[in-house]
């Protein structure tokens, strides 16, 4: 679904859907959810019946204008429902492709989970939880649900995009499967974990297509701004009728302002821009998640995510990669580094870890010792094992074998050897610089330590320093001891670390951040994350991760990548930033708009007021159309801004305001003086009034 | 309840502290220290009170230096009755009382054809203005002298001794007290 | 403008900045109850007061008690006011015998004050007798700016304090205010007020024989005291000559200073500081100009001290300053042009201002200097006739009051109303940089923006609907006195003035008839109690709210950027509102005739 979800903005089908959605939504039932949008519509209607009153008893002004205002009123509703229609038009168009792995299915049901119990074929619409179903190589898993016997290989592409099969099995962390993914060999039996409706594909479904779409808590109060702004705009347009009429008689000359030209202003003035493109806005949020392929369970999320102020962050596969790699060969007194490196080569030439060839590939790099045959060298290899925590190989009647200190010391002392005194203050060097030390013995005699590193991601040091510049702290939890935890922490720039984590230790730790105000965001994939997913304001689970940990987060990682919280709370981020730098363009607007029509307006009564016309519009009657007709088409050209949400960042708060104010306050001044010239130029021109 | 009658005595206990107390504890104070100040700044002449060194009284004799026009009614520095004339500047009526002050002021001095200050034919704020600018005090001084047939010089230096300068050479603006220096002008005579 | 304007103006402000800090320390200590200068004076009547109330100090209120003891408090209080002017007749200290004052004009009266408005639809000297100066409208001038600093102060806790029920206690805010703030400034400042000629006594008005009587014509009155009108309507008058001035005396200093100190603004006599009594020298002016922004300013300090980051209430200041001194000198130099007065008198006349409606003492800056402050404060008193400015000129005292009196604005007030605008800033700014807002560490969320969106709307809407009304209605066009666009003007600014509290007026409309007394003291209640009330909404809810630390992705709410941001949102808002009706009125006027 990742390249599905990839859409062109302007797609053809889309943008014609969505067009016959945006006549469809003027409904006045619907616009009063809105009500800058309401009160727009409003005004359309009013100017609609004015004109074709003055069909029948001429009102001063021609009937062409009342029309053309009525007609662009019209389209500053339609061009407003357009915006919202594109946003939903694209998350119904994923919506469609998640519906079609929906299909109701067969699935096979077993009374007891046990793989011999008879079959009993029911649709999938059927199944309840707490049901039992068999699935096999070629089916489709019927519903969300959780292994409880069988190992599997599972096709999750219609969830994750993701086309290379995932191993799913009973028990552990990889127990969880989703409905509408498909098994591609050997078979599980899986207990029903969600009721038709509410499975995971059904969530998402109306999570894209925005049918759940609640308001956020940020939008509900810029809403309230807007509506208080729109009032104050009513009643300041509204009252100039009684101002006119009183200043026609106070001075004996000219004609009241008419209600075509106080509805104009009207809507000129009320943030129409920002309030147009409102929900657009904050359904494209929504919408770039999933392009990230994050679900999020609600919208609330999407927005807590850019407040938040502490990322936990796991070590191991987000902060490092998930294995560690040998940088050095220490040799213990009296070795030679060479014999060192040497030995430590033959005991991890069949030791397939990344630390082993690691070993291999340093000791050619630094010492030039090339890699031998295995076969021809008629050793024995001895595996790692749990019980004895060491590798090694026999050959020639040496015995070499590499692994923990202790390990080492243990099989030393057995052979009859001594410990060298210096092992262990190498030893302890190298933990306390956050590598792991492993020990190299040949026989009874030890030859020195080998360095493993943990190696911290390519780029993730400046992506803290982006965090930390955002405001953001990051915590690295890992099981490490704090020695460790300390080093590689430093080596990656996180500013804090939980060493030794135990989920416990995670849960305060949230707790204590939040009791100081904080908000926290972190990542988990286990069973034993789901507390602490539970606690978090942003908990982000692994789609690979179990049941317990996607119900315990409010978002879902389809790629189940951990340094995807960066991305998602930049995402936050944007989105509050649209919504905030639209709003300041929309009501910056507002001054060449006066500047436009109040002249326009009053100048039939004061001709001197004529001197405010500082754009030299035309006439009066232009100079009102352009401002309405500007008015409408930034709604159109604002789209793609809204809809791709606006650039962040990771600046400071300071630099992030004075570069959203360069633009978007001191540009919504200047753009419409220059818009609306270029418009009345054309109407002038064309000599339409 | 508690709110009422928590009101209710705490409005009755203010009233008596800062609507009796303090007023009356201020008097005490200002009659004690600046009795004349806080008695009006009454000028008394042969024991009868003449006015007041800071409310202004109206004068038309040609004799006499003229105050601002006040706009008090239904005569002009009636001393319970302060207001001004709230005219616009760009009101017809201001346009004419002008005119009519300049044709007044032209005639009661013909050969007079300086430039009029503006603050002799304004109306003040309070309608009790006791003070015109120095200017206005200079223009008037050629009538003054003819009426009452001093030398220019006499009056001039009359004008000069009355005109007070800034407060502490800092504050407000230079004036004459047209009371005052028309009662000194009774004295010269 | 003169160098000597400018330089009483720039010496002005020089002095405000200097009695910033240490009044405002003073203030904080006061409201936080720490030991401060007067404490050991004090405190023994602060105790027996809290004693005789039945008040304990460190009983709390949740922000409804709050707000219910500041309503019924000053519902008790108009109430006082009203029956003072109604009954005055028959209660002593009336030595001129003033009848009883109409019920329209005391209800209107009794509003006014209690609003800390101050509008006044009655001349002082020749309608309130002694006792309804002193007990009424002189103590309402402490009562409704210890109301108005109280509810800041609630505000501010709002601010600081962390998941709490109660914002403090009314008694102990407002007790304060007077006891350490307002009456020890205002006896200090009485004092001094005398010293330069502000009459201070109880005597009866002195008649002082005039050096030159004066004819006139007099309106011929019945015997009912109505006037009589002749065959074409107008006043019937007949020639009469006036021998004798009277001079009015009263207890004017002692309420002059708190009217200056509070932020109140009623005149003891009708043209208030216009007054030769109530502002005799240059001194007294400069001082009384000092008095009306002194303790709005310090407040900012205050406010910055308690919330524990002095910077904010530095930032918060900055922002009122660069929005007042351009206004100011705006303002003066409109007042210096040539009049189109003067210029049609060509040669006969020499002007270096506009010396319509003003003293000569006080001269054109100083004028101009006293229209500014005092509706950048909500302060109203005057000290020349604004109706007489230019058009442009009285421009800057109308928009400043209709940016809904937060340049300084009324004593606490003022400040309140700033927060509030701070906070929508923040909104807004906040948006802007990706975070839900913070302001002080306080999340803004909808119940703020809901609160604050009324802080705005209400006034806004009774300044246009309550014009609107009275440009339709007869008796509201009947009150006008100056044609054209000026008349329009003339309402524009009443209803201005009305719903910020500030209380001055383009005094030329006649406002004390039953139309303007009703519509007006309407207006006045909806535009103080209309913002209290949600305010100390807004203080209830941010107490209730933890606080957010700071970090480098919080918005900083000090820099010079955001006051910058803060500004831009007050004059959007304010010219985007106002722009229209300041079209028809002032700046239609002004068009029209230097064309």
């Amino acid at each position: 679904m990742t390249k599905k979800l990839k859409q062109n903005l302007f797609d053809w089908h889309l943008i014609s859907t969505a067009a016959i959605e945006s006549v469809v939504k003027l409904n006045p039932l619907y616009q009063i959810r809105k009500p800058v949008m309401f009160v727009v519509e409003i005004g359309s209607v009013l100017t609609t019946a004015l004109f074709i009153t003055c069909l029948f008893k001429p009102l001063g002004e021609p009937p062409a204008f009342i029309l053309a205002v009525s007609l662009w009123l019209w389209f500053t509703v339609i061009f407003a429902n357009f915006a919202e229609s594109m946003a939903e038009g694209r998350g119904k168009a994923q919506a469609e492709n998640l519906r079609s792995s929906r299909r109701d299915i067969q699935a096979n049901l077993i009374p007891t989970p046990d793989r011999n119990a008879k079959v009993t074929v029911v649709s999938s619409s059927k199944l309840r939880k707490g049901d039992y179903v068999i699935v096999k190589a070629g089916d489709i898993i019927p519903s969300d649900g959780e292994v409880t016997e069988g190992v599997a290989s599972v096709n999750e592409s219609a969830i994750t995009g993701e086309s290379a099969p995932v191993i799913r099995e009973s028990g552990g962390d990889r127990s969880a499967v989703t409905g509408g993914t498909m098994i591609v060999s050997d078979w599980l039996i899986i207990r029903i974990t969600a009721n038709p409706g509410e499975t995971f594909i059904d969530r998402m479904i109306s999570m894209v297509e925005g049918a759940k779409r609640q308001k956020t808590p940020n939008e509900i109060a810029l809403d309230i701004l807007l509506a208080g702004l729109t009032i104050i705009f009513l009643i300041a347009t509204v009252t100039i009728v009684p101002f006119s009429f009183f200043s026609v008689k106070a001075i004996s000359q000219g004609t009241p302002v008419s209600v075509t030209i106080v509805t104009a202003l009207l809507v000129c003035l009320i943030p129409t821009t920002i309030g147009g493109l409102l929900s657009a806005i904050g359904i494209a949020g929504m919408d770039r998640m999933i392009q990230a392929n994050v679900i999020a369970m609600s919208g609330r999320a999407v927005e807590a995510a850019g407040d938040v102020d502490v990322l936990l962050l796991d070590k191991t596969g987000t902060i490092t990669l998930g294995n560690r790699q040998a940088t050095e060969f220490i040799p213990v007194r009296g070795i030679d580094v060479k014999a060192l490196a040497d030995a430590a080569q033959l005991a991890s030439l069949a030791d397939e870890t990344p630390e082993g060839r690691s070993i291999v590939v340093l000791a050619k790099n630094l010492y030039g010792i090339r890699e031998r045959d295995i076969n021809t060298l008629h050793a024995k290899f001895i595996p790692f094992s749990a019980h004895t925590r060491m590798s090694g190989v026999n050959m020639d009647g040496k015995e070499i074998r590499k692994g923990a200190s202790d390990a080492v010391l243990e099989y030393v002392r057995n052979q009859g050897g001594v410990f060298p005194s210096d092992v262990g203050s190498i030893v302890d060097e190298i933990a306390r610089e956050g590598a792991t030390p492993l020990v190299v013995a040949e026989g009874k005699k030890v030859l020195g330590v080998i360095r493993l590193k943990d190696i911290v991601k390519g780029g993730i040091k400046e992506r803290f320093a982006q965090l930390r510049r955002m405001g953001i702290k990051t915590v690295m939890i890992t099981g490490d001891n704090p020695l460790t935890a300390a080093a590689v922490a430093a080596d990656a720039g996180v500013d804090d670390f939980l060493a030794e984590a135990t989920p416990e230790a995670k849960l305060k730790l949230i707790r204590e951040h939040q009791a100081g105000g904080r908000l926290v965001a972190m990542t988990g994939d286990g069973t034993n994350d789901a507390p602490a997913l539970a606690q978090a304001d942003v908990a982000v689970a692994m789609n690979t991760g179990t049941q317990a940990a996607k119900e315990a987060g409010n978002m879902v990682d389809l790629d189940s990548n951990p340094t995807k919280l960066i991305e998602i709370v930049e995402i936050g981020k944007q989105l509050l930033i649209t919504r905030g730098t639209l709003t300041t363009f929309s009501v910056a607007n507002d001054v060449a708009k006066y500047f436009a029509i109040l002249p326009a307006a009053f100048v039939g009564i004061y001709p001197a007021l004529g001197v405010l016309n500082v754009m030299k519009l035309a006439t009066p009657l232009s100079a009102i159309l352009s401002a309405v007709i500007f008015n409408a088409l930034i709604i159109v050209l604002l789209i793609p801004l809204a809809l791709r949400g606006v650039k962040y960042r990771p600046l400071g708060a300071s630099a992030l305001l004075r570069n959203n104010l360069l633009i978007y306050g001191l540009g919504g001044v200047i753009v419409p003086f220059i818009g609306i010239k270029a418009i009345d130029m054309l109407i002038s021109t064309l000599h339409i009034f | 309840m508690a709110v009422l009658r928590t009101s209710i005595v705490s409005l009755v206990v203010f009233t008596v502290m800062l609507g009796i107390i303090y007023p009356l504890a201020m008097t005490g104070i200002a009659q004690a220290v600046f009795p004349d100040k806080a008695n009006g700044s009454i000028i008394v002449k042969n024991g009868k009170t003449v006015g007041s060194s800071l409310i202004g009284q109206p004068f038309s004799a040609p004799g006499y230096f003229w105050s601002r026009p006040s706009a008090t009614t239904p005569y002009p520095y009636n001393g319970v009755s302060s207001s001004s004339s709230n005219l616009g500047q760009n009101n017809p009526d201001l346009q004419k009382a002008l005119a009519d002050r300049i044709s007044a002021l032209k005639t009661a001095d013909p050969e007079n054809t300086k430039p009029i200050p503006i603050d002799l034919i304004t109306s003040s704020g309070s309608g009790l203005d006791p003070h015109i600018s120095p200017a206005a005090a200079l223009y008037q001084i050629h009538r003054v002298a003819k009426h009452r047939g001093l030398s220019e010089s006499i009056v001039t230096s009359l004008v000069e001794k009355h005109t007070e300068p800034r407060q502490f050479g800092i504050f407000g603006e230079p004036v004459v007290n047209v009371v005052k220096l028309n009662i000194a002008l009774d004295k010269l005579n | 403008m003169t160098g000597s304007g400018l330089f009483q103006i720039g010496l002005y402000f020089a002095v405000l900045v200097v009695l910033i800090k240490p009044l405002g320390s003073y203030m904080a200590k006061v409201y936080e109850g720490t030991p401060n200068l007067l404490t050991p004076i004090l405190r023994p009547v602060e105790k027996l007061l809290y004693r005789i109330f039945g008040v304990h100090s460190d009983d709390e209120m949740p922000w409804r008690t709050y707000t219910a003891s500041v309503l019924v408090f000053n519902l008790l209080g108009a109430i006082v006011v009203y029956l003072l002017q109604r009954f005055q007749q028959s209660l002593p200290l009336n030595p001129q015998g003033f009848p009883a004052v109409s019920w329209d004009s005391s209800f209107n009266t009794a509003v006014s004050f209690i609003t800390n408005t101050n509008w006044q639809g009655y001349g002082g000297e020749s309608t309130m007798s002694y006792l309804t100066q002193m007990m009424g409208l002189g103590v309402q001038n402490f009562l409704s700016a210890a109301t108005a600093m109280a509810v800041l102060i609630a505000l501010i806790r709002g601010f600081v304090r962390r998941n709490a029920q109660t914002i403090g206690n009314f008694w102990v805010d407002f007790t304060r205010s007077i006891l350490y703030i307002l009456l020890p400034l205002s006896i200090v400042f009485t004092v001094v007020l005398v010293s330069q000629g502000v009459v201070q006594n109880f005597k009866p008005y002195r008649t002082a024989s005039l050096m030159q009587t004066v004819s006139y014509d007099k309106p011929v009155v019945d015997s009912q005291g109505n006037t009589v009108k002749d065959a074409s309507g107008k006043d019937k008058t007949e020639p009469a000559v006036m021998k004798e001035q009277q001079i009015p005396f009263g207890p004017a200093a002692s309420q002059i200073a708190i009217k200056q100190l509070g932020t109140n603004g009623g005149g003891f006599f009708n043209v208030n500081s216009a007054h030769p009594f109530e502002n005799p020298t240059p001194l007294s002016n400069f001082l009384e100009s000092l008095a009306i922004l002194l303790i709005a300013a310090a407040l900012c300090y205050t406010f910055g001290k308690m919330a524990g980051d002095t910077r904010q209430g530095w930032a918060l200041l900055a922002a009122m300053f660069i929005i007042l001194i351009p206004l100011l000198i705006f303002c003066y130099y409109s007042e210096t042009i040539d009049a189109p007065y003067v210029k049609n008198l060509g040669a006969a006349v020499t002007s270096d201002g506009n010396m319509e409606g003003k003293e000569v003492r006080i001269g054109v800056a100083n004028s101009a200097l006293w229209a500014t402050v005092t509706t950048a404060a909500s302060n109203g008193s005057v000290n020349a006739m604004h109706d007489s400015f230019s058009p442009l000129g009285g421009l800057i005292p109308l928009f400043l009051m209709q940016l809904g009196e937060i340049i300084f604005g009324g004593v606490g007030s003022g400040l309140y109303g700033m927060i509030v605008f701070a906070i929508i800033s923040v909104f807004v700014a906040g948006l802007m940089v990706g975070r839900t807002p913070e302001y002080l560490g306080k999340k803004i969320e909808s119940f703020e923006m809901k609160m604050s969106s009324l802080v705005i709307l209400i006034p806004a809407v009774c300044v246009l609907l309550g014009t609107a009304i009275a440009v339709i209605a007869k008796d509201g066009v009947a009150g006008i006195a100056n044609p054209g666009p000026h008349g329009f003007s003339e309402i524009l600014y009443a209803f201005s003035s009305c719903a910020n509290n500030n209380g001055s007026a383009f005094a030329g409309l006649s406002a004390n008839t039953l139309f303007y007394n009703i519509v007006l003291g309407i207006v006045m209640l909806l535009g103080r109690f209309g913002v209290i009330v949600p305010v100390l909404a807004i203080a209830g809810s941010l107490a209730g709210k933890k606080h957010v630390p700071v970090g480098s992705g919080t918005l900083p709410t000090h820099t010079p950027l955001f006051v910058v941001f803060l500004i831009g949102i007050i004059i959007i808002v304010g010219a985007l509102t106002f722009l229209p009706s300041l079209s028809l009125g002032p700046i239609a006027e002004h068009l029209t005739a230097i064309k």
